[in-house]
This record gives C-alpha cells, sequence and structure tokens, in this order.
C-alpha cells in the first residue's frame, strides 16, 4: 500500500476545539504544510490573535506566541525588525484584523514589514457569539444585527485587502476561500508564495485573505455555508491576485 | 546631558536591542537620540503608529528574547497599559519610562508625580505588579535604567523608570558606565525558531480550571521576592529627627533643599527618599516610625505615594502631606514653612 495523503509533521496529531465545518481547520493544514514544503519549521515563528484562533498554538507545532486583541502586526514588527533571519506570520481574523487591530494591519503595511499575514475572513466574530464583524455583509443577521446588517447604519463590508493593496509598503496580496478542493489548493499556492517571499528576503508585506466557513453563526449547514461563499461572499469580496 | 538624552544612552549601555515609541513631550529627545544612535549600533528604532503599538513591538521583540524599551509620558503610557498588562502576564521582560506630566486627560506638559498610582498599582488590568524606579538626579536616571533591565531579565517582568518633565529636560553631569551586572537566567523560554527543541509557548492565557489562579500565585511569590530583595531607598539624618520628609524623583531634589534650610534654623528634620517606588521602603519607613516623629509626605501630585507612607507608618505616628497637582512644582520655601508648622505640632505628642 502507498500512502497518498498524511499529516504533515508541523500539523499537531489533536483533537481542535473548532466547530463543525468551520475554516479554521483547513487553513491551519495549509499553512503547516507550507512551513514543512519550505524546510522552515525550525525558524519560524507564529502569532496567535484573539480570536477563535487564538489556541493556534495548539495546534501548530512551531513556536508561537499568543498577544493582545488586534496587535499581532505591531508584535511581528518587532519579531521580524529585531530577527531578520527568522520567518514571522501573523494568524488574524476579521474582527482581529479588520476591526480592533485596523491601525496596527494598514502601519505594518505602510511600513512594508517583511511578515507574512494570514487573514481568515468570516464575516462574523465567532469566539464572542457571532456578532457583526467590519466584513459582515449586508442582510447578514448577527447577534449584533438581529434585522440583518444595513449599510447605512452599521456600515458596508470592509474590503481591507483592497485598502491595503493600494499601500507601497505591501507586495503580494491575494483573497482566497476554503469552499471547495479547487480553491484550498488555490489558497495553499497563494500560502506558499507568500511566504516564499519573506524567505528570499523580498522587501515588503505579503497577505493573503482566505474567505472561511462560520456554519454556526452563519445559521446554516456546514455544506450551505460552502455554497454561500461561492456564491454571495465571492460577489463582496472577489477572488483573485489585489497586488504582486 | 539632559534627562532624556541620559536615559537613552544608558539603555544602549544596558545592552537594549530595540527601541520603539511614539512622540508626545515632554520626552521627544528620547526617540530623537535613538533614531540617531541605536541604527549607529546596529541595533533596531521604530517610530511606531501609536502607543498601543509601540508597546506591543517591545513584546514581539521581547518574546524573542531581545531586549526592548519603550518610553512615552502620561497619556501614551495610559494606552500602554493593555501591553503592558499583557508583558506581566506572558512573564516577559521591558523596560518602560513614563516622563511624567500633568492630567488627567490631555493635561499639560508641566512636570508632575500623577502617575504614581498608575505605576505602582499594576496600572493595567490583573492582579500584577511592576518595578517602578522614581531617581531623582539624571546620574540616578542612568543608573536606575540600567540596573532596569537586569531586574526585568531576572524577575521576567516589566519594569517602569518614572521620570517627570523636569528630570527629562534638566542637564547635568553623567558618569556613563555600566557599574554591575547580575547573573541571570539563560532564555530558553525565547521564541527563536524550534530548532533542536521543543515548541516555545510565548502566552497570557490560562483556560484550564485553576490553571490562571496558580499563575497568579507564581507570579505572587515572584513579587514577594521582590519586596524582600529589591529595596531601595536613602535616609539622611533621620536618627535624631523630629520630623521626616518623605519624597521621591525631582520632588525629593526640592525637600533636600528645604531640610538643609531648616536644619540651619536648627529644626530636627531629615528625610527618607524612595529610590523604589515599588517595591515600597514600607519595612524602611515603619521602623523609623517606631519613634515619635511627624511624617511630611511631599508630592506632585494631590497626594498618591502618601497613602503608601501611611500603610508603611501603620498609624504610629502622624503623617502630613504637601502636594501640587496638576504640573504645580512645590518651592523650597512653601515645604520650610510647612516643616516650621510642623515643629509645633512636634512639640506635643498626640
Amino acid at each position: 500500500m502507498k500512502t497518498v495523503f498524511k499529516r504533515t509533521p508541523t500539523l499537531k496529531d489533536c483533537v481542535t476545539h473548532y466547530c463543525p465545518g468551520c475554516g479554521h481547520g483547513i487553513a491551519h493544514r495549509l499553512v503547516a504544510e507550507v512551513i514543512d514544503e519550505l524546510g522552515i519549521h525550525d525558524r519560524t515563528i507564529g502569532i496567535a490573535p484573539v480570536g477563535c484562533a487564538v489556541l493556534a498554538y495548539d495546534y501548530l507545532d512551531v513556536d508561537m506566541v499568543e498577544v493582545a486583541h488586534g496587535r499581532p502586526p505591531a508584535v511581528a514588527t518587532g519579531m521580524k525588525r529585531t530577527n531578520p533571519d527568522k520567518i514571522i506570520f501573523s494568524y488574524q481574523g476579521d474582527g482581529d484584523l479588520a476591526s480592533i487591530g485596523a491601525a496596527e494591519i494598514l502601519h505594518a503595511g505602510h511600513r512594508g514589514e517583511q511578515i507574512t499575514v494570514i487573514f481568515i475572513n468570516n464575516a462574523v466574530y465567532g469566539m464572542t457569539g457571532g456578532q457583526m464583524a467590519p466584513t459582515t455583509m449586508i442582510d447578514q443577521v448577527t447577534a449584533t444585527t438581529p434585522r440583518g446588517r444595513v449599510g447605512a447604519e452599521q456600515g458596508y463590508p470592509l474590503q481591507v485587502s483592497e485598502l491595503l493593496a493600494t499601500l507601497p509598503g505591501t507586495i503580494y496580496i491575494e483573497r482566497c476561500s476554503v469552499h471547495d478542493p479547487a480553491h484550498i489548493r488555490k489558497s495553499k499556492k497563494a500560502l506558499r508564495h507568500a511566504f516564499e517571499l519573506q524567505v528570499d528576503g523580498a522587501q515588503g508585506m505579503s497577505l493573503v485573505e482566505m474567505l472561511s466557513p462560520c456554519p454556526v453563526y452563519w445559521r446554516m449547514p456546514p455544506a450551505k455555508a460552502m455554497e454561500w461563499i461561492e456564491n454571495e461572499m465571492t460577489k463582496v469580496f472577489p477572488l483573485g491576485r489585489l497586488k504582486g | 546631558m539632559c534627562g532624556n538624552e541620559a536615559l537613552a544612552e544608558a539603555a544602549i549601555i544596558a545592552g537594549c536591542d530595540a527601541y520603539f515609541g511614539y512622540p508626545i513631550t515632554p520626552q521627544n529627545e528620547v526617540p530623537a537620540y535613538m533614531a540617531r544612535r541605536m541604527p549607529q549600533e546596529g541595533r533596531v528604532f521604530v517610530q511606531s503608529e501609536s502607543e498601543l503599538a509601540a508597546i506591543s513591538m517591545v513584546f514581539g521583540a521581547s518574546a524573542t528574547g531581545k531586549r526592548a524599551m519603550t518610553s512615552s509620558s502620561s497619556p501614551g503610557i495610559s494606552l500602554m497599559q493593555e501591553g503592558i498588562s499583557y508583558l506581566a502576564g506572558a512573564e516577559l521582560p521591558a523596560v518602560v519610562v513614563n516622563v511624567m506630566r500633568g492630567g488627567p486627560g490631555l493635561g499639560n506638559i508641566a512636570p508632575s508625580q500623577a502617575d504614581y498610582f498608575q505605576a505602582t498599582r499594576g496600572g493595567g488590568h490583573g492582579d500584577y505588579r511592576t518595578i517602578v524606579f522614581g531617581p531623582s538626579s539624571v546620574q540616578e536616571l542612568v543608573d536606575c535604567m540600567i540596573l532596569a533591565f537586569d531586574l526585568a531579565d531576572q524577575y521576567l517582568m516589566p519594569v517602569m523608570v518614572l521620570a517627570d518633565g523636569i528630570l527629562g529636560q534638566m542637564m547635568e553631569p553623567v558618569v556613563l558606565e555600566k557599574k554591575t551586572s547580575r547573573e541571570l537566567p539563560a532564555k530558553d523560554w525565547a521564541l527563536t525558531g524550534a530548532k533542536d527543541r521543543d515548541q516555545n509557548i510565548v502566552r497570557s492565557l490560562w483556560l484550564k480550571e485553576g490553571a490562571l489562579e496558580a499563575h497568579n500565585n507564581k507570579l505572587q511569590a515572584r513579587y514577594e521576592q521582590i519586596q524582600r530583595d529589591e529595596v531601595l531607598c536613602e535616609q539622611y539624618e533621620v536618627d535624631d529627627a523630629e520630623i521626616v520628609v518623605v519624597a521621591y524623583g525631582i520632588a525629593a531634589r526640592i525637600v533636600r533643599g528645604a531640610v538643609t534650610r531648616a536644619r540651619a534654623e536648627g529644626i530636627k528634620v531629615g528625610w527618607i527618599r524612595p529610590i523604589t517606588l515599588w517595591p515600597f521602603p514600607t519595612e524602611e519607613i515603619n521602623k523609623a516610625a517606631d519613634e515619635f516623629r511627624i511624617f511630611l509626605n511631599v508630592e506632585m501630585s494631590s497626594g498618591q505615594m502618601v497613602e503608601d507612607v501611611k500603610l508603611a507608618v501603620a498609624g504610629k505616628t502622624p503623617v502630613a502631606f504637601h502636594g501640587r497637582p496638576g504640573g504645580g512644582v512645590p518651592t523650597v520655601d512653601e515645604i520650610l514653612d510647612k516643616i516650621r508648622q510642623l515643629t509645633l505640632r512636634a512639640k506635643i505628642p498626640v
């Protein structure tokens, strides 16, 4: 018998705390695979956010730190500037990156920090119980938009990646999705490129946004959640390379 | 050198690998000096987008085992409390300088000592302390900076140096040298990449039942050791004194002038000057209160350290207070008048 698929070493052999149908498991695996394929396991430092992925260090077997809400790009700056030989990545959700940490991601990009940012966009705050995120879709029902998000009242879905792509300090930005195998493979390719740029010492920040399902707080079965990404989310958050 | 530049050079002597900061008066000479000097030394200087980011950058550098610092002034230090709490929780060393100005709010840019409570009570959320220095000369500021980096590494916690607008701006001759070095524990917890070892994790989240309580107890045990071993204070002519003036920082410099003049008038007065504000010289003050003496606490605030003095005196003798808030600086004459008034009281034991 030939093994055609196995756990990659940087992904720990354990059960995660993620809900059924959550996209974090897929994203974690892709990050771990890329780290192993590039052979950078022993010089990579990861930053876990506040949010559902706060325990990412329990699943990813690299040196990791857990930091204050929204601050991963600033922490990454402190790490990379003092350790230019290390590979630094932050793993952040939409609340962390696009709301409370909007200043930190903007200015890390603005300064052209040589870090890799993994941005998980599931259009909702998962950890705290499904509140509205900056990326929440119009009409999407959340704990804090019980009648659905209304643009004129709560603002429109924030396209952070488009915003960051305007900065001279960002070198590569791509929006991907994990809603089906073809898109998962594209996501991995993007992640690999983002890490490779840092390994090669390219001058600037790379970011991969991944549209990711949250069936529990989208109030739909996992399969429907995948369809919702394909049919609804990608209209507001179009997939593809935004820069680089 | 002016205090702000001297403290910056002291950090370089202490082996500070990285400085992160955001402009705010009256400490702007620090980042300006660091912007020039750190690259000369092949070290890191970054002007951050905010104080929130500055302290988070310090957190990042520190998590990799590097020596890192930031400086700010009162309103900026309030913003940094988030990161200081995280540093305390994650057991990371760091040096934070607060060149205090008047408050609350935007306040003013005059010298002040109004952040004593914030500094000595932790300042941010959670059960924690920071070691706090309150130097009273540019030389002592330099010496405290150098010691601060060692203490931060030894006890794995943020250390604050409280200066004020006067100390930051005034020029005094200084000797810039590292006089002592402590034996410090290896930073085997640092995030350096998991090469030939298991993964290292730096965290402040403890979800399992009882885990955070155990973590807090560990921190408290460390704080008790610091209270035992690291108190610094100066005493002057306390033995025969009927009045003991307690003051720190620049207020203590003014007190010294008043005490010298009072002694010349034949008043038996001495002083106790805490150099570490936390750990506080509780025992030293308590011992001095064994004999009947009136304590006079002088601060550039509405009365903050006076609470610690009262706790230390423990009701044994009276504690009087003279303070100037909002950037007011007490004069030698003011303090001398207060001492003269108290001599009348000192003759009639309560």
